[in-house]
């Protein structure tokens, strides 16, 4: 048997808020539902929500659930969280309050919160009439799990938000690899990929934390350096001729310096550095942090 | 009242088991190695066991070797099987095995092997057209369970082993559920090795048996000590041998006298099963028996439960005493449905609500008339709960088409 809370074995014998809601055509009521979930994989949940239009609030939820006992409990859960909220207070409700409101769930059972959330998002979001689903990147690129119809995306997605750290808690939280396990060293390598970027990313927060700071103590000890405009605007030209521009135009992009006012140094970014994806870091880390560095530290970068 | 009707998982000690084995769990401790007539006494209380599970088996003494477990024994058996004929790397057994054996042939491809996995239809039954068509002169090993652990359902064993010895194919049987339950002769049986396991049949967990067909050629799994003949090294559960020797005695008096009409009025636990399986069909709608058309064990039956969840359907049966299982024991505690039932192609409305009952000759009328009585309400329940019933589950029906193409 599995370690369930009492409050969860309370609400799977006990549900409370059970079946549909009937659209009864009342003034400044809307009756939607939302669903989640296949047959196929063993759990689906349909979310009914009654909403006072005028307030954006939910008057009443109901729930019909095809699933386990932590499945049923969490639909139960979910709809005593969200009665009374607004529609924006309810989108900000995450599998993990559902979570705690049971009194905690078994890792294995995480899922059955996730359900729980997905289907209140896919309710509001039939209600405000987005077609498009709140997460549609999931549904593209390589289906990783066929048993549960897991995309890569999808995965990569929860790992990050739920800062997964092995398989076994990838299938707990979105039954991936729960099935044949044949997509398991899938699973692994997605997850090893995102942890290598994730220790990469903070290594970079790091250096340029500690450069930051060694700079900080440089301005502290140094006597403050005072440029004449024409001065930090010469400096400033040279640094981005010597220092920035060899290592851009290395990465197949360029910059020029577009004009400086004040402390403001507005660049334009060309080549393959206009329109990239991380061109905010190149700003952030290359050029500002240089610029700081090597001619003012009161220096702020923008890309025009 | 806690009625139980998960003996496929394990059983209950036989009181004559306990009564039995009690004396080698104090003053008869003596080793059985031992050159003193206090571990002589032990030996012959061991030896005493090898023949009475020899018996039941219609097997020779010396055939006959004790184990731990029947995991165990299927390891041990694919193992012996394989290294008897190295040149031969095909291992030929069926997509519904145990673990113990699955993981070991998934394990065993790793190191190079070709297994063949046969396949079951929707009653879960084997074609013999298609072992037929997998044997090969290069075929080691043919590896396949007696009865189901989880539907009941018997495959024809020994029209397997005869087929498979016209290939040169040692035979391996995991006979763990069907031991105790259905008659076996070995002496007239072409099968090589079989798979035998106490706590299936009223002995305690923790001991089994492998049988090794005299003149077999026999690689021990576990080397050290002389015990068991040099077959298996390690000083003997010598309770839990006694154990097993007792249980199968009364396993064999139990299947001698299932076939006497004068047995009297107590129903059998085949009688009871049946009661069960039918009233429940009687009064609960949309529900089917897994595997109800081929032969099947005498104490399983395997209902799907259309439109619900198995392990809310148990959750409710615990709250009223009753212990089912739904898939296997093994299986339960991970999320996926059941190798078994997924193999026998079975829709995912009956797949995912699917409960085994599973029945021993402990099992009393009045326990069948207990579950007979809460679970229409319990089914009931539960498909208030649920968004689909038999027309409106297109919604989810729709949505696993576009996930499966
Ligand atoms: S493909 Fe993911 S579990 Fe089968």
């Amino acid at each position: 048997m599995w370690d369930y809370s009492e409050k969860v074995l309370d609400l799977f014998y006990n549900p409370v808020n059970q079946g549909a809601i009937e659209d009864g055509n009342e003034p400044d009521v809307a009756v939607v539902f939302g669903e989640v979930g296949s047959i196929a994989c063993g759990d689906a949940l349909r979310l009914h929500l009654k909403v006072q239009v005028s307030k954006d609030q939910i008057l009443d939820a109901r729930f019909q659930t095809f699933g386990c006992t932590s499945a049923i409990a969490s639909s139960s859960a979910l709809t005593e969280i969200i009665k009374g909220k607004t529609l924006d207070e309810a989108l900000n409700i995450n599998n993990h309050d559902i979570a705690e409101y049971l009194g905690g769930l078994p890792e294995a059972k995480m899922h059955c919160s996730v359900m729980g959330q997905e289907a209140l998002e896919a309710a509001i979001y039939k209600y405000r009439g987005i077609e498009v689903e709140h997460h549609d990147e999931d549904d593209e690129g390589t289906l990783l799990c066929k048993c549960f119809g897991v995309t890569e995306n999808k995965v990569r997605r929860f790992i990050l938000e739920n800062d997964l750290q092995t398989v076994e808690q990838v299938t707990n939280y979105i039954k991936a690899g729960g099935g044949c396990g044949s997509c398991l060293a899938g699973i692994e390598d997605v997850l090893i990929e995102v942890q290598k970027e994730a220790a990469d990313s903070v290594r970079v927060a790091a250096s340029v934390a500690l450069k930051q700071e060694a700079a900080a103590t440089a301005v502290a000890e140094a006597p403050v350096r005072t440029l004449t405009t024409l001065q930090k605007i010469t400096l400033i030209q040279q640094v981005i001729d010597e220092e920035i521009r060899p290592v851009l135009i290395a990465d197949g992009g360029d910059v020029e310096l577009h004009d400086v006012d004040g402390d403001r140094v507005l660049v334009k970014l060309t080549g393959a550095c206009n329109g990239c994806a991380s061109s905010g870091d190149t700003v952030k880390y290359a050029i500002a942090a240089q610029l700081r560095d090597r001619v003012l530290p009161t220096l702020t970068v923008e890309a025009i | 009242m806690v009625v139980y009707l998960d003996n496929n998982a394990t059983t209950k000690i036989d009181p004559a088991v306990l009564e039995a084995m009690l004396p080698y769990l104090s003053e008869l401790y003596g080793n059985p190695s031992s050159m003193h007539s206090f571990g002589g006494q032990v030996k012959t209380a061991l030896e005493a066991a090898r023949a009475q599970v020899a018996s039941l088996l219609g097997a020779q003494d010396t055939e006959i070797i004790f184990n731990s477990c029947g995991s165990e024994g299927n390891n041990t058996a694919i193992h012996a099987a394989l290294a008897a004929q190295p040149e031969k790397r095909h291992i030929i057994t069926t997509a519904v095995e145990h673990p113990a054996i699955l993981s070991v042939c998934k394990h065993l491809e790793k190191k190079g092997y070709d297994v063949t996995y046969l396949s079951v239809d929707r009653q879960g039954q084997l074609d013999l057209m298609e072992l037929e068509a997998a044997l090969t002169g290069g075929t080691a090993l043919v590896t396949t369970m007696y009865a189901n652990n989880e539907t009941g359902v018997v495959f024809p064993v020994e029209a397997i082993a005869l087929m498979a010895k016209e290939y040169g194919a040692t035979v391996h049987v995991d006979a763990v559920q069907a031991v105790g339950k259905l008659p076996i002769d070995l002496s007239r049986s072409a099968i090589d090795l079989l798979t035998l396991s106490g706590h299936k049949l009223h002995a305690p967990k923790g001991i089994g048996a492998l049988y090794v067909r005299k003149g077999f050629r026999f690689r021990p799994f576990l080397l050290g000590g002389h015990q068991e003949r040099g077959r298996r090294a390690g000083t003997q559960n010598v309770a839990s041998i006694v154990a097993l020797g007792k249980a199968a005695a009364i396993a064999e008096l139990d299947l001698a006298q299932g076939t006497d009409p004068s047995k009297g009025s107590v129903p059998s636990e085949a009688a009871l099963r049946d009661l069960l399986q039918r009233e429940l069909l009687a009064t609960i709608p949309d529900c089917e028996v897994n595997g109800g058309n081929s032969p099947r064990l005498p104490n399983t039956t395997n209902i799907g439960f259309k439109y619900i969840e198995g392990e809310a359907i148990l959750y409710m049966l615990n709250r009223e005493g009753i212990c089912a299982s739904s898939g296997s024991a093994c299986t339960s505690g991970s999320l996926d449905p059941s190798h078994v039932l997924m193999a026998m192609g079975l829709p995912y409305t009956i797949l995912h609500g699917s409960i085994r009952f599973s029945l021993s000759r402990f099992t009393t009328e009045a326990e069948i008339q207990h579950v007979l009585a809460v679970m229409p309400g319990i089914v009931d329940r539960l498909r208030a709960l649920s968004p689909f019933n038999n027309d409106q589950a297109d919604w989810l029906q729709e949505r696993d088409v576009a996930l499966a193409t």
